[in-house]
């Protein structure tokens, strides 16, 4: 039977790239080494890895694709039969428009804003002459419709920016379906959405897999997603392949090491502690909107945190998790309320708190890219608050940011380096040394571990336990994670549109009886298990039903 | 009223608040300038009384703030009023003038607006390679020489080696319009030119920016060609960028043209204002200073405008 053969063939891939370090040489480097898997039609491969696994660049690489200066520079790819990287350009642009499709992390930014969705998602087809203009848009329309998209008629004629960015996933997988290909690169579709809107995109997608039978390769750094929708997985590290199988044998006996802990990650066990101290934070009933807009984005909300203890706020995008941070620092003033600390009242403006608020109260970004000057070391970078709060110079400065990068698990050594030669982590590491370096009471972690590998984020996230009971600094926890949250927070906040829905110790919060959010929330986040989407769905289903 | 109106119907009010602070700058200049305008009428050997005579008839005891206003409301009534030298009237000799600059610039704004624009995307097109250099360096070299260069060089070749088109670009009413096509080929050719780099670099710059965004990679994933995508996808959101410094040069092309109509001799306003100048002749001074001021005011409101209007997050609002 042709169906048994594979259509997709993989052979020995290797792709690099030229580097171009700003102190040494230009050289090459590999980002793909001898790789190699098949593919059969209806089949769907999920490629798992962090980032600089070499991931996305396999996944293009079956476009005959290298993103920026990225290269193919050995190997074969066929495509029922024929090897697509020694085709003509003519022949590539057929590849693409018709044969295999491609769905971005974020469609938010892969949508043309200056064109309407239609014309978007039936263009590469136009182009190929799949089939006429008519019969593409009644094709579309269908698509739209069977991924679960509102008003299918009419939602093609909306520009990106007039729908959500959980509509516009959708509207991306239909492009990619529209001119029905052999082959569809998913690659981290859901990866940028909330967790409530994710579990609907990826069973929208699994659903259109399904019923198209098109083969699919998806890309992902969450095995919990991925287990939901492959077949097989593919594990990669460093651009080689860790462990191919099939899916249940991965999730639930995997037989690399490097496996193993991927399955294993988010395991931290935090015990919650509870104190009767009082309250370090108290921030009460507050209200703020942005200058200019009178849409209140916080709504009466009043949560505390005793010293040395950790709240965790967890909400989705636009909850009003940030802003109340924001308000917290004083970044914003809020219309209404007061925030307690330690029994003084903190103005309400940045402009009039004292030298002694500010350094009592640090702050640690979700972009440690940003939030560090690229043209300064880690020493100047970490010594700043040294001398600006306490005025140390001289020896006693570099012995305080020796002992600094020692509580981040840092040698010495990094003390000369810039960030541009760290890691992600290693730099979210020094934002952190950054902040213990004024003694704070109190830190704001805001999206910490968002940006970061699950592997990496557990290692900043031990840290900040570990710091936490050295120093005894208490955290506001801003995360849209539920697994954090589980793993660090003593008590919980849940927002949602700017409210406090649910708020208390770990334990009560995360015991039911639930409200509706909160229940949506937690049932939301995909489990470690093969099958997890269905029966989440259905859970869904009869709920709505029962309601 | 939508958001988008509201948005054009500012910059509207905006353009004609800012023409009005124009024409209030303007008159106060031309009062700061140093002379008499019945001295000057005169000649060094009138009588004082000849000159308080001439100085009341011509309003000029009056508190400059009336004489503001009045000629004010002279000019919304489309009264320029008279030239101080041969009493011609300034609307009608300003008009046949601005017809002339008009039509010069359109011709040069055909060539070069739709040329800047193509070989702009080129550049893009085959970046770093020897077309993008060779368009980049000629039009810079265009740039680089001064326009009254350029013009003789077009001089010499064209009209006399060649003999293709004149080198003296004299109209007159009763020219059909090829003759006069004729005529200003050649200083429309020099203008084309000098604007033309400002043009195309922007072109390249602006749209060599989109080239970065994520949907120019899903369209080279659609499998579209170089050109397509350029024209397709980065263009239209490049639009904005290159739709004011495209309203600058044609402004400029108005404004800024004397030497090129000295050079070819054509009689636009360039000329009237220079003339004009010379002989102190403040209402028309002030007149071509207020009309190039509307058509600067203009031309930027337009820009404005279209780059709004070529927002589709402020024309398809939510």
């Amino acid at each position: 039977m042709a169906t048994d053969a594979a259509f997709l063939e993989v052979r020995n891939l290797q792709i690099g790239a030229t580097v171009y370090p700003p102190d040494a040489k230009p050289h090459d480097i590999r980002i793909v080494e001898g790789v190699s898997f098949d593919l059969q039609k209806g089949r769907v491969l999920g490629l798992i890895g962090e980032s600089g696994a070499g991931k996305s660049t396999i996944g293009l690489a079956t476009l005959a694709y290298g993103r920026g200066g990225v290269q193919i520079t050995g190997g074969e790819i066929f495509l029922h039969g024929e090897d697509i990287l020694s085709a003509g350009k003519k022949s590539v642009r057929t590849t693409r428009g018709s044969k295999v499709c491609y769905v971005a992390q974020s469609a938010a930014a892969a949508f043309n804003p200056a064109h309407r969705l239609i014309d978007q998602v039936i263009e590469a087809s136009l182009e190929n002459k799949v089939a006429s203009k008519s019969v593409l848009t009644q094709r579309a329309i269908t698509l739209f419709e069977s991924l679960g998209l509102p008003d299918p008629q009419h939602i093609g004629s909306r520009y990106p920016h007039q729908v959500s960015g959980g509509q516009l996933q959708r509207v991306m997988t239909a492009m990619a379906l529209c001119s029905q290909p052999d082959l569809i690169v998913f690659d981290e579709p859901t990866t940028a959405l909330d967790v409530t809107t994710q579990i609907d995109v990826l069973a929208a997608i699994r659903h259109a897999i399904q019923k198209t039978g098109v083969a699919a390769l998806y890309i992902s750094h969450d095995l919990a997603v991925v287990a939901q929708i492959a077949d097989e997985m593919m594990v990669l590290r460093h651009g080689k392949v860790v462990e191919h199988g099939d899916s249940r044998q991965i999730i639930e006996s995997p037989r690399q090491e490097y496996t193993q802990a991927l399955v294993n990650v988010r395991a931290i066990d935090h015990p919650p502690s509870t104190t009767d101290a009082a309250p370090l934070l108290k921030v009460g009933n507050i209200t703020a909107s942005y200058p200019g807009s009178d849409v209140a984005v916080l709504r009466d909300v009043s949560v505390q945190i005793q010293p040395g203890q950790t709240l965790a706020v967890v909400g989705e995008s636009g909850s009003g998790k940030s802003t109340l941070a924001r308000v917290i620092t004083g970044l914003l003033s809020p219309s209404e309320g007061v925030v307690t600390f330690d029994d003084r009242v903190l103005s309400k403006s940045l402009g009039g708190r004292s030298r002694d608020d500010l350094r009592e109260l640090q702050m640690i970004y979700q972009m440690a890219d940003v939030a560090m000057n690229p043209r300064q070391t880690v020493a100047t970078i970490i010594g700043r608050p040294l001398s600006f709060y306490f005025g140390l110079r001289g020896k006693q400065k570099r012995q305080r940011i020796a002992q600094l990068l020692e509580s981040i698990e840092l040698g010495p050594e990094y003390a000369d380096r810039y960030p541009a030669e760290l890691s992600g982590g290693q730099k979210q590491r020094v934002c952190i040394a950054r902040a213990l370096a004024a003694k704070p009471r109190l830190i704001i972690c805001d999206e910490v571990t968002s940006a970061l590998d699950p592997l990496i984020a557990d290692g900043i996230l031990k840290l900040l336990l570990n710091l936490q009971q050295r120093e005894q600094v208490a955290y506001l926890f801003v995360t849209h994670d539920i697994a954090t949250v589980k793993a660090i927070a003593d008590s919980i906040a849940v927002m949602y549109q700017g409210q406090v829905v649910r708020y208390g110790a770990k334990a009560e919060v995360l015991t039911p009886p639930f409200d509706d959010y909160t229940d949506l929330l937690l049932s939301s986040v995909p489990e470690m298990e093969v099958g997890w989407l269905d029966g989440a769905i259905a859970g869904r289903r009869m709920e709505s039903a029962g309601h | 009223m939508s958001h988008l109106l509201k948005l054009l119907a500012q910059r509207v009010v905006l353009g004609f608040l800012l023409l009005l602070a124009v024409s209030a700058l303007i008159f106060m200049g031309t009062e700061i300038l140093p002379g008499d305008v019945a001295q000057s009428i005169l000649g060094q050997s009138a009588t004082p009384e000849a000159l308080a005579n001439l100085r009341r008839d011509l309003g000029l005891n009056e508190p400059a703030l009336t004489r503001y206003f009045s000629w004010l409301g002279n000019l919304l009534q489309g009264d320029l009023g008279t030239a101080l030298t041969n009493g011609a009237d300034i609307s009608s000799s300003i008009g046949k003038r601005l017809y002339n600059t008009v039509f010069l610039a359109s011709v040069a704004a055909v060539l070069a607006v739709p040329l800047a624009l193509v070989l702009g995307m080129l550049a893009v097109r085959y970046r770093n390679r020897w077309p993008d250099k060779l368009i980049s360096g000629s039009t810079l070299a265009f740039i680089s020489l001064p326009e009254f260069f350029i013009g003789y060089l077009l001089i010499y070749f064209v009209a006399v080696k060649l003999g293709w088109f004149p080198s003296v670009a004299t109209v007159f009413e009763s020219m059909s319009f090829a003759e006069r096509l004729s005529a200003v080929a050649l200083p429309a050719t020099t203008l084309t030119l000098v604007v033309l780099a400002h043009m195309m670099r922007m072109t390249r710059a602006a749209i060599l920016n989109v080239m970065q965004s994520a949907y120019i990679e899903t369209a080279e994933l659609k499998g579209l060609t170089g050109f397509k995508i350029i024209f397709r996808h980065a263009f239209p959101n490049a639009i904005a960028p290159i739709v004011n410094v495209v309203m600058l040069n044609l402004a400029y092309l108005i404004v800024g043209v004397v030497v090129v109509e000295v050079i070819f001799v054509y009689p636009g306003m360039g000329q009237y204002l220079v003339d004009h100048v010379a002989k102190r002749d403040v209402p028309v001074v002030q007149a071509c200073g207020l009309v190039f001021a509307a058509f600067y005011i203009f031309l930027n409101m337009l820009a404005d405008i279209i780059a709004i209007v070529s927002n589709p997050r402020l024309r398809h609002p939510k």
